[in-house]
């Protein structure tokens, strides 16, 4: 669901741009932020779907510690978005349900 | 796999790992700093390299201090590896990390976990609904995006980093919807007892006190000792409900900013089986560790918030007295005692206000262990405070024991987001105290790692 954004960037004029697609949506946003920020400033109000209600989820800690902004990017699942900085020609789209990743069988 | 070394590895590169691998360089050590952000700053200097000067305003002079340490660490000499996410520490000083889609492998002769720390959870009814964040992560936002609420906005819980973003708001001309206070008369009274220690760290009180002033003057709806919260929204957050002085209180917000406190980032720690303490006072888990950071009689140090709560600033020192200490125990350090007796004298300046501002803004016992049986307490699994309670009358003993009944504290975020919650709920339903129930078994890999990621 893409709706009013929670949050804007307003001083992004002056800023080096980049272009990434978020499910084929082209966004232009500022060079460095993070992709999270970037999607939650477009629009964007939920990241996932929880793995057993498949509940709408968003970021809640913005650090790297609740797993509740994973989204696929470039076609890995399971990224955690507030960690990772927008690059020009991403291509980002939600995670649904479960992904492959279990942290436990992975290794 | 190559195999670097150092004398010392640093993970995090916050107030803690910035100072500590500034003063390990002027020791001559090797440092090697690994960050799972791109750029230096943790989480309290977000962003501190880039913010422009009117952003680096708004935020205040707190946040600007960041920039002298920061531009210090870089010419420090000091390896700095960001958008590195580790996922193993051995207790011999060997790091598994990945970056750039490769695991590598270091190892330090010490390491000092920098982690810092994280908000506490807040599970209350509506917690997980899209619109709804903690307000240190609106924060880290603003930091290191420019990003502001577009919307309508309630600030809600307690704690001084809840107050400083209401400030920060009101300097960036962002108008709160209602500031939800859950800070109670009777807090205020029961910290005057701390007062002694508070005004002995007077600068802290004051900059306190100039902050609610502002708040006050910005003529945001501010109710105060309030409870019973609940995040109402279908699909997304739609406003806010809690009791006011008795009466129910309904606030329409799209964003909701929870906070109630910072509690130390323990995964680390706890991965490696080093013992923690429950801090009665912090209502958090502490790594156990001698005077100086030290874990028992591994290489490993541990220093700032991810240690016990200190704040910035006292992170900073107890990063260079550690750095120090492990320059001792390298036989590096000259004039060691006489440095490290001076950083002391410093840093008991800035722990004065710690029992007063722990008293006053201790988060409500129903914010912490949810009554409502239907709260959503594991985030990753859905496990509700209602079964944990079930658990716990078919004889689970403790946070370990609820895997057996459930996925509680098995998803991707390992517990960091229930573990405090569950053990509390634990502790109350059974009447044992918090350190006897104990904590999840943490182990690595603590942050989830591709097959493609491992291989070379
Ligand atoms: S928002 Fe919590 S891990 Fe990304």
């Amino acid at each position: 669901m893409t709706t009013n954004a929670l949050f804007s960037i307003p001083e992004s004029s002056g800023h080096d741009m980049v272009t990434i697609a978020f499910e084929g949506r082209n966004l232009t946003v500022p060079a460095g932020i993070s992709v999270a920020a970037a999607l939650l400033s477009n629009g964007v109000s939920d990241f996932r779907s929880s793995v057993v209600g498949q509940a709408p989820r968003a970021p809640y800690c913005m650090m790297g510690a609740c797993f509740e902004c994973l989204v696929e990017i470039n076609e890995f699942p399971a990224r955690q978005s507030c960690l990772i900085s927008v690059q020009d020609g991403m291509r980002v789209r939600r995670q649904l349900g479960a992904s492959a990743i279990n942290i436990k069988d992975e290794l | 796999m190559t195999v670097e070394i150092a004398d010392l590895v640093i993970v995090g590169s916050g107030p803690t790992g910035m100072a500590a691998a500034c003063e390990a360089r002027s020791l001559g050590l090797s440092v090697l700093m690994l960050d799972e952000q791109a750029a230096v700053g943790g989480q309290i200097y977000r962003g501190i390299e880039v913010a422009s000067l009117p952003r680096t305003n708004i935020l205040g002079d707190d946040y600007a201090a960041g920039r002298e340490l920061a531009a210090n660490f870089r010419v420090s000499g000091a390896t700095h590896l960001g958008g590195a996410v580790v996922w193993n520490l051995s207790s011999d000083g060997t790091v598994d990390y990945v970056i750039n889609g490769k695991s590598r492998k270091v190892t330090g002769r010490f390491v000092l976990i920098a982690t810092g720390a994280m908000e506490r959870p807040f599970p209350i009814d509506g917690w997980t609904l899209p619109g709804v964040m903690g307000a240190g992560a609106a924060q880290i936002l603003l930091k290191s995006a420019g990003a502001i609420p577009t919307g309508s906005v309630v600030l809600a819980g307690c704690g001084p980093l809840l107050y400083l973003l209401a400030w920060q708001y009101f300097r960036a001309g962002i108008e709160i919807r209602a500031f939800v206070d859950t800070t109670s008369p009777s807090a205020y009274l029961r910290a005057t007892r701390h007062i002694g220690g508070a005004l002995r760290g007077w600068r802290d009180l004051v900059k306190g006190l100039k902050l609610r002033t502002a708040l006050r003057q910005s003529g945001a709806a501010w109710y105060t000792g309030c409870s019973n919260f609940s995040v109402q929204g279908n699909g997304r957050a739609e406003g806010l409900a809690f009791s006011h002085r008795g009466c129910a209180v309904r606030i329409p917000a799209s964003l909701v900013l929870l906070h109630q406190g910072v509690v130390p980032n323990t995964q680390l720690s706890w991965s490696i089986g080093a013992a923690h303490r429950w801090s009665p006072e912090q209502l958090c888990w502490e790594p156990v560790t001698d005077a100086w950071g030290r874990i028992g009689e591994a290489v490993i140090y541990v220093a700032g918030d991810s240690r016990a709560i200190v704040g910035a600033r006292a992170s900073a020192i107890q990063g260079r007295l550690t750095a120090l200490e492990i320059g001792k125990q390298l036989g590096v350090a000259s004039d060691i005692e006489r440095r490290l007796a001076v950083l002391q004298r410093e840093l008991r300046q800035h722990l004065h206000i710690r029992s007063f501002l722990d008293v006053l803004y201790r988060p409500l016992d129903e914010f912490r262990i949810p009554g409502r049986d239907d709260v959503i307490v594991c985030r990753c699994e859905e496990v509700t405070a209602g079964q944990i309670r079930e658990y716990v009358e078919l004889g689970c003993l403790g946070p370990n024991q609820t895997k057996a009944f459930g996925r509680c504290g098995m998803g991707l975020c390992q517990g960091r987001f229930c573990g405090l919650t569950v053990t509390e709920i634990i502790s109350s339903a059974r009447g044992v105290g918090p350190a006897d129930i104990g904590y999840y078994r943490v182990r690595p890999p603590i942050k989830p790692v591709l097959l493609s990621e491992l291989m070379e």
